[in-house]
């Protein structure tokens, strides 16, 4: 067992060496300095040319936002056109159908916001066509509109007083040719290499050794599974996702992919210290990120390693832990690690069923979707953790009694709604959405039977979740909810919308407020924001906000099952 | 807005060929280099594809090793997890009923020698492996039902432990079972 957490500490550790040269990079790329991926930059031009862009033209916040939800409304409807036509488009050698419309709305906005909830089945639910140009595409560009909504920010955090914050398109494209291209190429390499599938055919009949008929799907996976990890999307190929023994074959691959899911998000946290001049910035926000981590992580590895005391009171051997949903391969640590950094990050992707971990580890990982600011999403985690670092900074400023500031920028009345507003969105899409969904499961047990595949307790936990999971565009499930209907598909849908754009529109918009007031240079009287004393502030004001507000829903679900078992 | 809209769809198009013509297009010409062309890596028997290594299959018969309980029953077009809460009293009593079965079959063995993988419904639905203490805990059973000494059979589940360099120690079914079928086939 102790070779196993040496293992997931290296996965970690090593993660984190790669986020620094990895800040470093991405600072670089997205001032327009001088890097070693200059060599792209005549395919760039190429891009811009066709696409008619004039990519040093400066954009103001809204223009910014006109730009995104443009291009976002374009993929939309692509989305909805190819999930709904599937059936008959090329490349789909097992006659897949197409999806029901509203399947394809939940499906379409789902991986548009780069959430990746799936309310259907890799295998049967959709075609290597929808695969490849559809979902594997919007997995592209959703992270890469994430990482330029943030450099927006970062932009607008600069020195001096401006309207212009740089290009939309320049950083959006800069972010897949330069970082969300290579990088996932290196993880679907190795993948191919661990024997992930990446061909055309249909699924493989088989007649096994004990002599049963079985069809073994496969399909274009590697790629898509690369670019599944680092652009924190989650949507796996498989329907179990990266529990799939195809989809994550051997303990490297997933040490590889785990590391792909935070790589960017702690990378990000450490470019906006580099980017601003003030790397002590980043490492602060990196810090209160960790910290945040650790402590949702380490009681979660403790409890997936112990086992499931009612297991455990039938005399058998747990010594590898609570094993329900989980692989011999991966072991129970390595899922642990995994169900919390997929959580934390907007991720999604799962290498075990959440469903069936030890109900505080659940617990653990609805938490990390609550804050989801502990790393989160590629661009969108930063975003979130900003919108803290504004109220931690209005709050502190009331506590010394100083105006508020912030790196020379005044936060006044204005900044400070939108900040709550976004703040308080969070709470608020997921306790309205679970308890419509409570109550009509109350009302009429009968009629909704199928949502449920467990009782009690664990049952409202897995409605829960589902509204947590889009909220947070994170796309994990307790898989056991049954999701395919109406109801599940169009509430999460709608809350998957709000719950994507309010959080780019409110601290974009901020940024853009912040840019246009006068610079006030530092003194001794300022705030200091990288700072230890700083980064408690922000600590609590995230427990505060985001994990105080759930916690009668929590004990309502994971902690009233957890103390019926313990 | 006009102009946005032209844009963003010639955009669109452009990201397009690059994202998925050229990108996968380059993952799949490496994938022609390496055991089973990406297509999975097939394991045969006699000259017949008897499974994927990766992938588990269904083995419940006596004289074989059996592979660990799975709520897909091993159809590897349909992966899925038992997604099983913790607490569930039904849930529970299939646990407790497939430890009372798993005693039937193998008289002697303690409960407490059962690791609870052979009693829990792995992730995907698809778990080609055991870990070693699953493979162990079967060997008499399986040793009777093929007339073989327990001492042969163990020895062999161990030539076939895949020690994890920091990942748990495995041992893959499909390959235990066909070095099986093979000892009993040259004695």
């Amino acid at each position: 067992m102790n070779k196993e957490i040496l293992g997931i500490l290296l996965i970690f550790g090593s993660t984190v060496l790669l986020a620094i040269p990895l800040g470093r990079y991405l600072a670089t790329v997205y001032r327009g300095d001088t890097s070693w991926t200059d060599f792209l930059a005549p395919f760039e031009r190429l891009l811009f040319r066709i696409g008619g862009i004039d990519a040093n033209r400066g954009m103001t916040w809204q223009q910014h936002l006109v730009a995104l939800l443009t291009i976002n409304l374009v993929w939309f409807i692509w989305a909805m056109f190819v999930l709904c036509t599937q059936g008959s488009l090329p490349l789909n050698p097992d006659h897949n159908p197409s999806m029901t419309p509203d399947q394809a709305f939940n499906t379409a906005i789902s991986f548009l916001v780069n959430c990746n909830l799936q309310h259907y089945s890799g295998e049967s639910g959709v075609t290597y066509f929808s695969q490849v140009f559809c979902l594997m595409f919007l997995q592209f560009v959703t992270a890469a509109t994430g990482l330029a909504a943030c450099v927006v920010v970062f932009n607008a955090l600069r020195e001096g007083t401006t309207e212009k914050l740089g290009n939309f398109y320049n950083y959006f494209v800069k972010s897949i040719t330069r970082i969300l291209l290579p990088l996932s190429l290196a993880v679907a390499l190795v993948l191919v290499f661990q024997g992930t599938p990446m061909n055309w055919a249909a699924k493989a009949p088989i007649v096994t050794v004990q002599g049963d008929s079985v069809s073994v799907s496969r399909g274009p996976a590697a790629a898509l599974i690369g670019i599944k990890q680092i652009g924190t999307n989650g949507g796996g190929f498989f329907g179990v996702n990266s529990a799939h023994p195809l989809e994550n074959p051997t303990y490297l691959t997933n040490a590889v992919e785990n590391g792909a899911i935070i790589l960017i998000p702690i990378a990000m946290a450490l470019a906006f210290g580099y980017y601003l001049g003030r790397p002590k910035l980043g490492w602060m926000v990196f810090g209160v990120m960790t910290a945040g981590y650790l402590l949702l992580q380490v009681p979660t590895v403790a409890l997936e390693m112990h086992g499931n005391p009612a297991i455990g009171h039938l005399g058998v051997d747990q010594s590898l832990g609570s094993m329900e949903g989980k692989e011999i391969r991966l072991g129970a640590p390595a899922s642990a690690l995994w169900a919390i950094t997929t959580t934390v990050t907007s991720n999604g992707s799962v290498n075990a069923m959440h469903d069936s971990l030890t109900p505080l580890s659940g617990m653990n990982t609805l938490l990390g979707m609550m804050t989801n600011a502990f790393y989160g999403g590629v661009g969108v985690g930063f975003l979130n953790f900003f919108v803290f670092i504004i109220v931690a900074v209005f709050i502190s400023g009331l506590m010394v009694g100083r105006t508020p500031e912030f790196l020379g920028k005044k936060i006044e009345a204005r900044e400070m709604k939108i900040a709550i507003v976004i703040a308080l969105l969070h709470p608020l899409l997921i306790l309205t959405g679970t308890a419509l969904s409570a109550h009509l499961y109350a009302s009429n047990p009968t009629e909704y039977a199928g949502w449920l595949a467990n009782p009690s307790y664990h049952g409202f936990s897995e409605m829960l979740y589902e509204f947590t999971s889009s909220a947070a565009n994170n796309g994990s499930g307790f898989e056991g909810l049954g999701d395919n209907t109406p109801w599940w598909n169009i509430s999460t849908g709608v809350v998957l919308l709000l719950a994507r754009y309010l959080p780019i529109i409110g601290p974009v918009a901020i940024a853009g407020l912040l840019a246009r007031k006068k610079y006030i240079p530092e003194s001794a009287g300022t705030l200091r924001v990288d700072t230890a004393t700083f980064g408690v502030m922000v600590f609590f004001v995230i427990w505060i906000i985001a994990a105080l507000a759930f916690f009668p829903a929590l004990a309502l679900g994971p902690l009233a099952e957890h103390f019926t078992l313990y | 807005m006009k102009s946005q809209l032209i844009s963003a769809l010639r955009l669109t198009l452009a990201m397009m060929v690059l994202c998925c013509v050229l990108y996968p297009a380059l993952v799949w010409a490496v994938a022609q280099a390496v055991p089973g062309q990406g297509a999975g890596v097939q394991v045969s028997r006699n000259g017949h594809v008897v499974g994927f290594a990766n992938v588990g299959q269904k083995f419940d018969k006596p004289e074989y090793f059996n592979s660990r309980p799975s709520a897909a029953d091993y159809h590897a077009d349909a992966s899925s997890g038992s997604n099983k809460g913790p607490s569930n009293p039904e849930y529970l009593a299939v646990v407790k009923a497939r430890l009372d079965t798993f005693l039937v079959q193998n008289p002697g063995v303690k409960a407490a020698d059962v690791p609870a993988e052979l009693l829990t419904a792995s992730g995907s639905g698809l778990d080609p492996h055991l870990s070693p203490q699953g493979a162990l805990v079967q060997v008499p059973r399986v040793a009777r039902a093929r007339k073989l000494a327990a001492g042969r059979v163990r020895a062999l589940v161990r030539e076939q432990v895949e020690a994890g360099t920091l990942g748990p120690d495995q041992v893959n079914v499909l390959k235990l079972n066909l070095a099986l079928d093979a000892l009993g086939s040259n004695k």
